[in-house]
């Protein structure tokens, strides 16, 4: 089975050209920032991308042009990653609605417990302090994949993979079958190939927003093609 | 498809609270939430508590009734500006402490605004022994240099947080993204009514010392209620004890102050912030707008969601005060009561004169030595 390669993007106007370069360069799927004014779960690199965003002016409705003018250029499925408070002021249902009109498979609402609002279909995150209740809950609910939180921590990349991410892949692995992708704290192709050898696949945030803005939509590129070459390498090399 | 709360059934205050947190912070909300409600069935919590209050915080604090301030009608002043530490924030602190110590967690994480929560937080780790980090915005280190020095001699470290508005809503997300880092060890001891469940229910009752005793103290003084009890409300926690000892006296009107620029209740609009749905400056995209106050403590955008409750069903009113009118009100119990309050309660204090009633009381939630340099900037 081939591992999974998710990247993360603020939404901005670069934002579908980074996107395609992203594709081109092995992503399986794209999450699409929708900026909010005071993320938790963000460290340093996507709140001031955030920041900067929407100091130019990316609010909600702008966010879902952006996304649909990303579903024009690439085939991937497109998850808009956000926080409740977009969704309390646009409306639950609109938000969904809106966002799958514009090309979104699914959303991630990084504040929005796995009790709250059911119906609203959306990635689950669980992390390394998640009872097993709560772990089967989520896998239960979760739309395709569950989002692993490797790390007690915020977003943002760290010198080295958490130690916390294999047992919590064996936790999770014991109690269901649907996919696990490993996110928070990994940049860099080696902990990407660490990460992809316990789970599924991957999801690189902070360094992808970071590669995005100081080398632009090629230098993207290169990058997720040396991540796409660390995860492909495990898979290759998986007892079958 | 219609989205409901119900499913979240703990913590709300009708249509406000809740727990909207990263997923990493769910596990100890739960484990602070069945701590708590085991510690506040335990009798020896409240023989520690009642006991801390009275050795150590210096409760009961009295109820003044004040002499020149006012003609015509009865003002009293319930003096948390008396409480060790000099303001209300040390009910809370002392009591979450004890919480802390009892879920085993050694290292505190608090955020702080005017810095007198920061200071309730350092007091009681030094009593307690425990590790403690306080969050402040640069902006109010600058606001609040005295209660910065307090903290570090208490043994705290002070971190600024330098981005955003620079005061108490970037250092409640900062305090927020700390303990999410360092859940295991760490209790957030949060300073005011707001944040995710408990917080807001366990705030309340460690606050709600202030209203039984003023309850208690303005029947003895006077033989009525009062027709109006009137706080100043920045998150709220003040306001919360005092009203907590009226709530169901239903002709006691109950009356929270806001500052003009920060007023949550007064203009705004419901939202996410730091852990709950509230009533938030926020624009029509959910996006968190600056507040404005000459008073640090005031200076935030949200409110605890147990008054946007109360705003709702109509048992508290809540108004507003400029800060040139909260100036005026702290010269004025200066200048004929000999008490420097500090700028949030002289918010509260500025209402109290133009409201209709004859007998106020009104929360004197902590004292103005630290807002000396502000007051002296805007003579």
């Amino acid at each position: 089975m081939p591992k999974r390669l998710s990247i993360y993007l603020m939404a901005g106007p670069e934002t579908p050209a980074l996107a395609e370069a992203a594709v081109a360069g092995g992503a399986d799927l794209l999450e699409i920032g929708f900026p909010f004014s005071d993320p938790l779960a963000d460290g340093p690199v996507i709140r001031l991308a955030g920041e900067r965003a929407l100091a130019r002016g990316m609010r909600t409705r702008a966010c879902l042009e952006c996304l649909a003018e990303v579903r024009a250029r690439v085939a991937v499925p497109l998850i808009p990653m956000t926080y409740a408070s977009l969704l309390e002021a646009w409306g639950y249902a609109r938000f969904w609605a809106d966002a799958r009109a514009a090309g979104a498979t699914s959303l991630i609402v990084a504040d929005l417990p796995v009790e709250a609002a059911p119906e609203l279909p959306r990635v689950q995150l669980v992390a390394p302090t998640s009872s097993d209740e709560r772990i089967a809950l989520a896998a239960e609910r979760t739309d395709g994949w569950l989002y692993l939180v490797s790390l007690t921590g915020t977003t943002g990349a760290r010198a080295s993979l958490s130690s916390q991410l294999s047992g919590l892949v064996e936790r999770v692995r014991a109690l269901t079958e649907v996919p696990v992708l490993a996110g928070f704290g990994i940049a860099t192709p080696e902990q990407a190939a660490e990460a992809a050898a316990l789970a599924d696949g991957v999801v690189v945030g902070s360094k992808a927003v970071e590669i995005s803005s100081e080398r632009g939509a090629d230098g993207l590129r290169d990058y997720v093609a040396s991540l796409r070459g660390a995860v492909d390498s495990v898979a290759a090399s998986a007892p079958a | 498809m219609t989205i409901t709360r119900t499913e979240l059934a703990e913590g709300f205050y009708g249509a406000y609270g809740g727990r909207f947190v990263p997923e990493t912070l769910v596990p100890a909300l739960d484990e602070l939430a069945r701590g708590w409600d085991e510690i506040r069935e335990d009798p020896a919590f409240h023989a520690e508590l009642e006991h801390l209050q009275r050795t150590y915080v210096g409760r009961p604090t009295p109820l003044y009734r004040t002499e020149r301030l006012a003609d015509g009608k009865r003002i009293y002043l319930k003096r948390e500006d008396l409480c060790h530490t000099g303001a209300h924030k040390i009910n809370n602190a002392v009591g979450q402490a004890l919480v802390a110590r009892r879920l085993a967690k050694h290292r505190i994480v608090a955020e702080t605004g005017a810095g007198q929560h920061g200071v309730a937080a350092a007091t009681v780790c030094a009593r307690f022994g425990l590790e403690c980090v306080v969050y402040m915005g640069s902006e109010d280190m600058r606001r609040q240099r005295p209660n910065v020095e307090r903290m570090g001699l208490l043994g705290a470290e002070v971190r600024p947080v330098e981005f955003g508005t620079k005061t108490l809503k970037e250092a409640t997300s900062e305090a927020i993204r700390d303990w999410i880092t360092n859940v295991e060890t760490t209790h957030y001891l949060i300073g005011s009514c707001v944040g995710p469940h408990p917080y807001p229910a366990l705030v309340h009752e460690l606050q709600a010392v202030i209203g039984r005793e003023a309850r208690e103290q303005i029947l003895a003084a006077e033989e009525r209620l009062p027709d109006a009890v009137v706080a100043c409300v920045g998150g709220g926690s003040n306001a919360i004890g005092l009203f907590a000892g009226f709530l169901d006296d239903h002709d006691v009107r109950l009356v929270g102050v806001e500052a003009a620029g920060a007023a949550s209740l007064g203009s705004g609009r419901p939202g996410v912030l730091h852990g709950a749905r509230s009533s938030l400056l926020a624009d029509e995209d959910g996006q968190i707008a600056d507040a404005h106050s000459i008073s640090a403590g005031l200076d935030y955008p949200g409110v605890g969601p147990e008054h946007a409750f109360l705003r709702d069903s109509g048992r508290a009113e809540y108004l507003s005060a400029t800060d040139e009118e909260a100036l005026a009100a702290f010269h004025l119990v200066a200048e004929r009561e000999g008490i420097l309050a500090a700028l949030e309660p002289s918010h509260a204090v500025a209402r109290a004169l133009d409201l209709d009633a004859d007998l106020v009381l009104v929360g004197l939630s902590g004292r103005g030595d630290k807002d000396l340099a502000s007051v002296l900037e805007h003579a």
